[in-house]
């Protein structure tokens, strides 16, 4: 059933096709390295995608005032809410992607206390190896998020407490 | 140092542009915070603003992602807790888009005698339709007082609310699949997700024994207070034991296992919701054997009115009113002191509608001479069991803790 007769005749011409084909080629290419200069930065964060620090999105989508993202108040760096550290930026790294860091800042314990943590949590909830920011993890939250001393049960925090004025019937 | 310490800076600066550009992408960053323009630094905390959907901005969020926030004693004196009171304990994150029309639950494991499906339609017109009364408290509930510290969210005394919730009994749905007899437990599933993104991994998958699942007020629930379920609260189906941890209440419920053995979920196995089997020293080491599950919740009590930081003139007398709840049958008394437990008064306590409903309680409480007082209330149970003024046993996750309520009062 097949028509022979559809085949086209052979013919020396040169292959346009082909050439045309490495002129696009070429251009993308051209295009891609050109965009890839633009955005590498971007495009290497994308890829290595460091957890977001938590704060405000809008806030933190829109300045462009570099102290205010590393504003330390008391201590404290605002955007992240941890206790500032020149290591903070490991912790924010591992530990507020899929939390944010209120968890951190609400738990106290031991050097020995934040490795269990970090264990259950590797063993239970996909976090994954640190390497060798373990230890400059576990440092940093022995040292900040250690347990006080305190007794069986605390006086009522009356220093915290707001006063007001409740009227009733003599 | 310095170059370490300005290249971690540029980390930091970029991530503000693959936030913008997340955004962009359309990838959900949802439940950001909005620091409001008084931030204060309080201690080590950063007051912060949150919109939690369907939620009051009185609540006091302890964790937005996953969300967690709690009820303040005083907001919690209405017989039954507003829907945009009571309290969130999140795992995961909840499903964000539903379609009532087509939710279903299904029912199956190794001792169902059959695998069912049933959409919310199907609940409603195959079951008869209940409305209870029923009290929910978070395990950990208290665990910001236990030392050594516990691990986990902080939770003060406002993990806890009742509400009206209307759906069908749990024992009705159960012997409509057939239940073998060699049936244990009941597991739960539900459609939020993993805060890892992992699609294959449970936030939590908890479940109670058979016979709580089977008591005549373990609920499958769609409405709370006369509502639609709070999306935080499960929408738009969830599961309602009271007296147990509000854990195995599974929210956005869409599969039960019955088991012939005790449920293995996501948060059943380790220290998640176990305390040590023989009691331990505060700071003991417990190995994971020697873990049980906790069942029963304790007897408890809160005084919602008044606020704490009463100043009141001398002469006048206090109202106090407040809320206990138990496992057992029922609260058979409420005491309060004044002299920090030298002396205790009794206060009158209505009775529930039915078990596991919060009784409310009051009092008019005089005192006598000008100075700083403490109001103490302390419930007892139909089992004869109080509450403890310190805090009950130390355990590595602080659970249950049910020590009595105080509030501070000055008289002029
Ligand atoms: C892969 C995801 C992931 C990462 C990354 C992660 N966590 Fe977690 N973490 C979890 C989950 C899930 C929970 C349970 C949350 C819940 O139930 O509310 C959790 C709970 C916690 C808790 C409470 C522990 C408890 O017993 O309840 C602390 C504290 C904590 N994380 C600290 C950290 C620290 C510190 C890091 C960095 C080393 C970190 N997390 C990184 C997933 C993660």
């Amino acid at each position: 059933m097949a028509n022979k007769k559809s085949n086209p005749p052979k013919m020396m011409v040169p292959n346009w096709n082909l050439f045309i084909g490495l002129v696009k080629f070429t251009l993308c290419a051209i295009i891609m390295a050109f965009g890839y200069l633009l955005l590498e930065d971007d495009i290497n964060e994308w890829i290595n995608r460091k957890p977001l620090p938590i704060g405000d999105i809008n806030k933190r989508s829109s300045t462009s005032d570099e102290d205010d993202w590393n504003k330390t108040v008391n201590g404290i760096h605002l955007r992240s809410g941890l206790h500032a550290d020149p290591n903070l930026q490991v912790i924010i790294g591992a530990c507020t992607s899929c939390h944010s860091s209120k968890l951190i800042t609400q738990n106290k314990a031991t050097r020995e206390g934040w490795k269990q943590m970090i264990r259950w949590m590797q063993k239970t909830q996909n976090l994954g190896d640190l390497g060798k920011s373990e230890p400059v993890i576990l440092d940093y939250l022995a040292k900040y998020y250690a347990p006080k001393e305190e007794g069986r049960r605390q006086n009522i925090d009356v220093e915290a407490i707001e006063w007001y004025v409740l009227d009733l019937e003599e | 140092m310095d170059s370490e310490q300005s290249r971690s800076r540029r980390t930091f600066i970029k991530s503000s542009s693959i936030a913008s550009l997340a955004m962009m992408l359309g990838t959900p960053i949802i439940y950001g915070s909005n620091l409001s323009s008084g931030d204060s630094i309080i201690g080590e905390a950063i007051t912060e603003w949150f919109d939690l959907p369907g939620k009051s901005s009185e609540l006091t969020v302890l964790n937005d992602r996953p969300i967690n926030a709690e009820t303040p004693a005083h907001l919690l004196n209405d017989d039954l807790t507003p829907n945009d009171l009571f309290f969130v304990r999140n795992n995961g994150i909840p499903p964000n888009k539903v379609d009532v029309s087509i939710w279903t639950v299904s029912i199956e494991g190794e001792s169902a005698k059959n695998k069912k499906a049933y959409t919310i339609a199907d609940l409603k017109s195959k079951f008869k339709t209940h409305t209870l009364n029923l009290t929910l408290e978070c395990g950990g509930n208290g665990r910001s007082e236990y030392n050594p510290p516990a691990k986990g969210n902080q939770w003060s005394i406002g993990a806890v609310g009742c509400a009206a919730w209307t759906g069908v009994l749990l024992k009705d749905v159960l012997a409509d699949v057939g239940i073998k007899s060699n049936a244990v437990y009941i597991g739960y599933y539900g459609e939020d997700t993993h805060l890892s993104g992992d699609p294959d991994k449970d936030p939590i998958s908890r479940g109670v024994p058979i016979s709580k699942a089977l008591e005549p007020e373990s609920m499958i629930a769609w409405s709370m207070n006369g509502q639609d379920l709070p999306q935080l609260n499960g929408y738009p189906l969830r599961l309602v034991f009271g007296g147990y941890p509000a854990s195995c209440s599974g929210k956005w419920l869409s599969k039960i296992v019955i088991r012939d053995q005790v449920h293995d979920g996501q948060k059943m196995s380790g220290k998640s919701y176990r305390i040590p089997c023989d009691p331990v020293a505060p700071g003991a080491k417990v190995v994971d054997e020697d873990m049980c599950i906790i069942e029963r919740m304790p007897v408890k009590s809160l005084i919602t009115y008044p606020k704490t930081g009463a100043l009141i003139k001398q002469g006048t007398r206090l109202p106090i009113q407040g809320h206990a709840w138990t496992s057992a049958d029922q609260i058979t008394a409420v005491d309060y002191s004044i002299d920090f437990g030298v002396n205790w008064m009794a206060c009158k306590v209505s009775p529930a509608k039915n078990k596991y409903q919060w009784q409310r309680f009051e009092a008019e409480v005089e005192i006598p001479k000008v100075g700083y007082y403490e109001v103490w209330a302390k419930a007892t149970d139909s089992d004869g069991n109080s509450q403890p003024i310190i805090l009950p046993g130390w355990n590595p996750k602080g659970y249950l803790n049910n020590a009595c309520h105080r509030i501070a009062v000055k008289v002029k």
